[in-house]
């Protein structure tokens, strides 16, 4: 196989990842909270425009922002109501509350979905540029993914309610005393934590093949890509999932797909030890 | 008199279990096994996540080390019990190098350090298929004797390693070991100041939540004579062992054997009625336990919980008098 192709593989990869982790880096920049909802986050994303698809035939790309707004609904009540009150406490009680909540939305998933990998296949057909060749469907998925993390970031930058969100991650205290609604920023971080899972489901589903059992491994992803881009920053995750996706094709190619996933679990482990901001992420957010 | 009332009734308790193989059916000697296999894990994992403070999450992964090392000994010839050993002390010792890795991480850190270690020790058991069978699985050499031995010999043997994890349990809680790993539970920077050699306290903690994990695992392995990657390293499992300890209440002696009991009748009067919804279920546990009993069942206030009714119980009537 070409190098180039393996590099191109690895970018439109990689921009999926960066969608897949950007949300769970908010989360937990933010809230401090490491967010064992998001995998079940995206595959719902995925489901839902799965089975929106099948029945009424509209391209997935249109129903994004309807699912995405769902999700974001469903992550500002779970924060609002349940780990709101918790939000404080050691990472053992939030993790496990979360990692609680988790196990109900996968249940919930797979008695009303079933586990049956479902894709929505759209037949777009592929590009091809000398030997190498790009489906037009993941091309189309790359460029929604990293339109949304420009959103995303211009939404952090330049919007009210993303400098707020900036200004509690920076100092909760502080914030409060500037009248900002804590809890409501957090609501909304989660709830902007859950639109973006929701948005890589959609994306996912009409790239891959998805199903219930995939949630452990969409969250381990956002385990890495985190580490690789530090905590709560849009262009870190960018940079990390890329990362990941690059060095998974390249894995995939030397020394066999099944071990892709090894080497970015090997790779977090001794990026943690070495370097535990990550290679872009700032000194003392950790 | 206080902690007499405590060994009491973990002793009692133990014996009732002990009594099952001679009282009850196939089916209640089976609960007896989870319980005390639980029990053994959750006492285990006390050890790290109660006294210590650390949010580890990777007993799966001992666990399944264990059942791994235990039935790979075992097809290599080496004899049932020594096969045990063989695995305990492989996974004691690839905790302790482990912990001394990964033990420079803290809070949110180590909790996903912890987690894709479960994740990690998986990947690579699925793709080692020239050891481990891969995703196959591995058979298990059966233990000898009718079901009713095989099942008694393995609750005795699972009776036995938690009495030991108990027993450990009480001795390091009493020792400067314990003194040091509570401590680090509070700050640990202070008891680094004051001299506490943080760095071993918490790799022994790290290994003796690992050790009794992994000799439930290799003889669960032979109990059920057959493993595989996705059973054996269960991501439930990480979390329903700190959920028991919690549950019981973390950091106490009898919190880890109290929980993981409740735990496992609970999930087995739910399993009998709902086997579709078993992930809920837990989940449910889990929502309520975090909103109602924050600190465990041990560390309800009995008393004023008592003295409240009590009251209620006699307001009551006084009230319905005044209405009427």
């Amino acid at each position: 196989m070409d190098i180039i192709q393996i590099l191109l593989n690895g970018i439109v990869l990689g921009s999926l990842y960066a969608c897949i982790a950007i949300g769970f880096s908010l989360v937990w920049g933010v809230l401090n909270i490491i967010n064992m909802l998001h995998g079940s986050f995206i595959i719902l994303g995925g489901y839902l425009a799965f089975f929106a698809w099948q029945y009424s035939g509209v391209n997935p790309v249109f129903l994004l922002p309807i699912i995405a707004a769902l999700l974001f609904g469903l992550g500002y009540l779970l924060q609002y109501f349940f780990i709101n009150k918790v939000v404080m406490s050691p990472v053992l009680t939030t993790l496990t509350l979360t990692f609680g909540l988790d196990m109900i939305l996968y249940n919930l998933m797979t008695v009303f979905f079933t586990a049956t990998p479902r894709r929505v296949t759209l037949d777009l057909g592929t590009i091809n540029l000398g030997d190498m060749y790009l489906p037009v469907d993941r091309l189309m998925g790359m460029g929604l993914a990293l339109f949304l993390t420009a959103l995303l970031f211009l939404v952090m930058r330049a919007s009210k309610i993303g400098r707020a969100i900036v200004a509690v991650r920076m100092d909760r205290q502080a914030a409060t005393l500037m009248g900002i609604r804590v809890n409501n920023v957090y609501a909304i971080t989660f709830g902007i934590g859950a639109f973006m899972a929701g948005a890589a489901g959609v994306i996912f589903s009409m790239v891959f093949p998805i199903t219930t059992n995939l949630t452990g491994t969409f969250l381990g992803k956002a385990f890495v890509i985190c580490v690789i881009g530090g905590l709560g920053s849009v262009p870190g995750a960018l940079i990390g999932g890329i990362a990941l996706g690059l060095i998974e094709s390249f894995a995939g190619y030397t020394i066999g797909p099944q071990n892709a996933t090894t080497v970015g679990f090997v790779l977090m482990l001794f990026l943690l030890i070495v370097r535990p901001t990550g290679l872009v992420g700032v000194k003392g957010y950790e | 008199m206080k902690q007499f009332l405590y060994f009491g009734a973990f002793a009692l308790w133990v014996a009732l279990i002990a009594a099952t193989p001679l009282l009850a059916d196939n089916y209640t000697i089976r609960i007896a096994i989870s319980i005390a296999m639980f029990s053994a894990m959750a006492v285990s994992w006390n050890f790290i996540g109660g006294f210590t403070g650390y949010p580890s999450f990777s007993t799966a992964a001992f666990f399944g080390l264990g059942c791994y090392a235990g039935a790979l000994a075992q097809r290599n010839g080496i004899p049932l019990v020594m096969a045990w050993v063989f695995a305990t002390l492989f996974v004691a010792v690839f905790a302790a190098m482990l912990g001394a890795i990964i033990l420079r991480l803290k809070g949110h850190y180590f909790a996903i350090g912890s987690i894709a270690i479960v994740d990690l020790t998986r990947l690579i058991t699925s793709s080692w298929g020239s050891l481990t069978g891969g995703g196959d699985g591995l058979n298990v050499p059966l233990l000898q004797g009718s079901p009713q031995e095989v099942s008694a010999l393995v609750l005795y043997v699972m009776l036995a390693i938690l009495i030991v994890a108990f027993l450990t349990s009480i001795y390091v809680d009493r020792s400067r070991l314990g003194f040091g790993l509570k401590c680090i539970s509070q700050n640990e920077d202070a008891a680094d100041m004051v001299g506490v050699n943080t760095t071993s306290f918490k790799i022994v903690a790290y290994t003796l939540s690992a050790v009794f994990c992994g000799a439930v695992g290799a003889v669960y392995a032979s109990w059920v004579g057959y493993i595989d990657p996705t059973d054996s390293f269960s991501i439930l499992l990480t979390l329903k062992v700190p959920v028991m300890v919690l549950l019981g209440g973390a950091g106490t002696l009898l919190g880890p054997v109290l929980g993981a009991g409740v735990f496992v009748m609970l999930e087995e009067v739910f399993w009998a009625n709902f086997l579709e919804w078993n992930r809920a279920i837990l989940g449910g546990i889990i929502v309520f336990l975090i909103f109602f009993l924050p600190n465990g069942l041990l560390k309800i206030q009995y008393r004023t919980l008592y003295g409240a009714l009590v009251q209620k119980l006699r307001s009551a009537p006084k009230q319905a008098e005044k209405s009427s």
